[in-house]
């Protein structure tokens, strides 16, 4: 089998306060693959990649970076990992170009070396134009865009990033899918957590669901999305009505006075229930998604996982 | 990390305090030569002129090493304390901390950086000394060491009490209420043999006195105490504070969750 990119066997992390964030997760990110850590506020998503930055102490368990041990080969693996975290961790006092070549200096790399890539990846992130402001002027998007290129400046092999786009606007997530993209064919295995589905689904190949410091899912994203059995449909209706349809084989709401909410299981199609809708003469102006696909699959989850949990309390 | 690597570590974070403490000098550099400005006028020139002599000196010559160690050990301290406690607070110490920068790389980097500005404002306390009074060097070895090595303990002791510190009170803390009040009564304005029995003895347990004598003695030739005794105590000091911080940093208290 290949080196992974990332392994963790049996992770566990007690807090100070005897808060149990993690419990024994195990897991194994590729080398190369595109990673998702999905999991509601509070799941223990950044706890674990504190533990694999060693920004928190693991309790119990064993981390390691392509093999190489996070206790006992240390030097090795920080050189591999870059890490993007949450809330903004530079000095705001900073300029841009100075908070780069520093952090490469940490990094052993000579100041001429780093001024060079520092460039390279402040205009690939376009904040070149910024580079001599202090970084507490810059807006909250380039404050993340800074931290990704502070990350990437000594040229890791895997790459973590913790809700990157975050306060990020459309425009502007859709140009950083661009360039993780990009890093990710370059080489680069990308971990990544976020709140916002449709990036997980259009970015990730892999994924993992975290919730309650437990791993409740991790297969890939094509499996992940097969398992889902229905859809959510929203109509939008020519007319007015006022009693709900009834069409067999389909749930259906009214949640407005033109607009039909229904529920499609896998084994229906979408052109018998507009047979349907022409019989009774219903005519439809538009229609969309009612959640993006893996949002209703997470939601499911997390609700399940949370009525286990109760059962087992009680 | 090769040695190539951890020198450039080194001398990334030394460059980094130093641009620091340069970036806002209004508050780091000038504020010293102010209060000395003062001390000199006051107690050198004004009162000093009445007070006459103190263990056969002219009362200005007597102080002027005790006020250059003063602002040697407040900057030293102070540089180490707020710096690192900024970063903790700012969280860009993590920065560090993700990095392969072995921990005493990091210590001796912060120390360099206090020992930097400590000397920095120790050389500026000196030129206005010389500007209000003259005065040559008994000893160049004893006066260089014994305020590299006091320099050095006030920066790893800074460290220290930046690990602890959860908030801006508890920086200050130390300065105000610690390390004033031996300062001043370290022998900075008197010699401890105007003082009874009584007093002189508990002197005797307060490090700064060792310090301000030994630096006196290079620069004059006079000294309260021997000052084989304030090498002793100071390079101890140092060996067991570094000791102590690096313990800390290595087990990671207060600074990793
Ligand atoms: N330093 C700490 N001390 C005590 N408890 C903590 C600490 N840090 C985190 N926790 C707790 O651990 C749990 C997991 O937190 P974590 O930050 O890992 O969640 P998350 O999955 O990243 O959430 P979010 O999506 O909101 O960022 C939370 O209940 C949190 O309150
Ligand atoms: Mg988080």
């Amino acid at each position: 089998m290949e080196t992974p990119a990332l392994s963790i066997h049996n992770l566990t992390k007690v807090y100070e306060d005897s808060f149990k964030a993690l419990e024994s997760i195990s897991l194994n990110v590729k080398k190369g693959d595109f990673f998702a850590l999905l999991g509601p506020n509070g799941a223990g998503k950044s706890t674990t990649i504190g533990i694999i930055c060693s920004l928190v102490r693991k309790t119990e368990g064993k981390v390691s970076i392509f093999q190489y041990d996070v206790d006992t080969d240390f030097s090795t693996a920080k050189h591999l990992i870059g890490v993007v975290p949450q809330e903004f961790n530079f000095n705001q006092f900073e300029k841009p170009i100075d908070i780069l070549v520093t952090q490469a200096g940490y990094f052993g790399i000579t100041s001429d070396i780093a001024s060079k890539r520092a460039e390279k990846y402040l205009k690939q992130l376009g904040l070149w134009e910024k580079r001599n402001d202090f970084s507490r002027n810059l807006s909250g998007g380039m404050k993340r865009r800074l931290m990704i290129a502070r990350a990437l400046i000594h040229e890791p092999k895997l790459l973590i990033l913790d809700e990157p786009t975050a306060g990020v606007d459309i425009e502007l997530r859709r140009s950083m899918w661009n360039f993780l993209t990009e890093i990710n064919k370059s080489g680069t295995t990308i971990i990544l957590t976020t709140h916002y589905l449709e990036e997980a689904e259009s970015l990730c190949r892999n994924i993992a669901i975290i919730d309650h410091g437990k791993i409740i899912e991790n297969t890939s994203m094509k499996s992940l999305l097969k398992k889902l059995d229905k859809e959510t449909f929203v109509f939008d209706l020519a007319q007015e009505i006022s009693v709900c349809p009834k069409i067999k084989g389909y749930s259906i709401t009214l949640s407005d006075q033109n607009q039909l909410e229904v529920e499609i299981p896998k084994s229906e199609s979408l052109n018998g229930l507009f047979a349907e809708f022409s019989k009774q003469k219903l005519s439809i102006v538009s229609m969309r998604n009612k959640t993006n696909r893996l949002e209703e699959l997470f939601i499911g989850m997390v609700e399940k996982n949370l009525e286990s949990e109760k059962i087992r309390d009680e | 990390m090769n040695n190539h690597e951890k020198w450039v570590a080194f001398y990334t974070i030394l460059r980094r305090e130093i641009r620091r403490f340069m970036r806002i000098w209004p508050q780091t550099l000038l504020p010293p030569v102010i209060t000395m400005v003062l001390y000199f006028v006051i107690f050198g020139q004004l009162i000093g002129s009445r007070i006459g002599t103190m263990s056969g000196l002219p009362y200005i010559q007597f102080v002027a090493p005790g006020l250059i160690m003063m602002s040697v050990i407040t900057n030293s301290y102070s540089n180490v304390v707020s710096s690192f406690f900024g970063s903790k607070f700012q969280k860009n110490i993590e920065e560090l901390l993700v990095s392969p920068v072995p921990n005493w790389i990091i210590l001796l980097g912060y120390i360099a950086g206090g020992m930097c500005r400590g000397l920095g404002v120790g050389i500026l306390v000196t030129l206005l000394a010389l500007y209000f009074t003259s005065f040559g060097i008994h000893s160049i070895p004893v006066t260089i060491a014994i305020v590299l090595m006091t320099s050095l303990m006030f920066s790893i002791a800074g460290l220290i009490n930046a690990i602890f510190a959860s908030n801006f009170d508890d920086i200050s803390i130390i300065p105000t209420f610690v390390l004033t009040p031996l300062t001043y009564l370290g022998g900075v304005f008197y010699s401890i043999n105007l003082l009874g029995d009584f007093w002189r003895d508990v002197s005797m347990f307060n490090p700064i006195l060792y310090m301000v004598n030994a630096f006196r003695f290079g620069i004059s030739g006079i000294t309260d105490i021997n000052i084989i005794w304030s090498f002793s105590m100071v390079g101890l000091a140092s060996v067991v504070l570094f000791l102590f911080a690096l313990h800390l940093l290595e087990k990671g208290s207060r600074l990793r969750s």
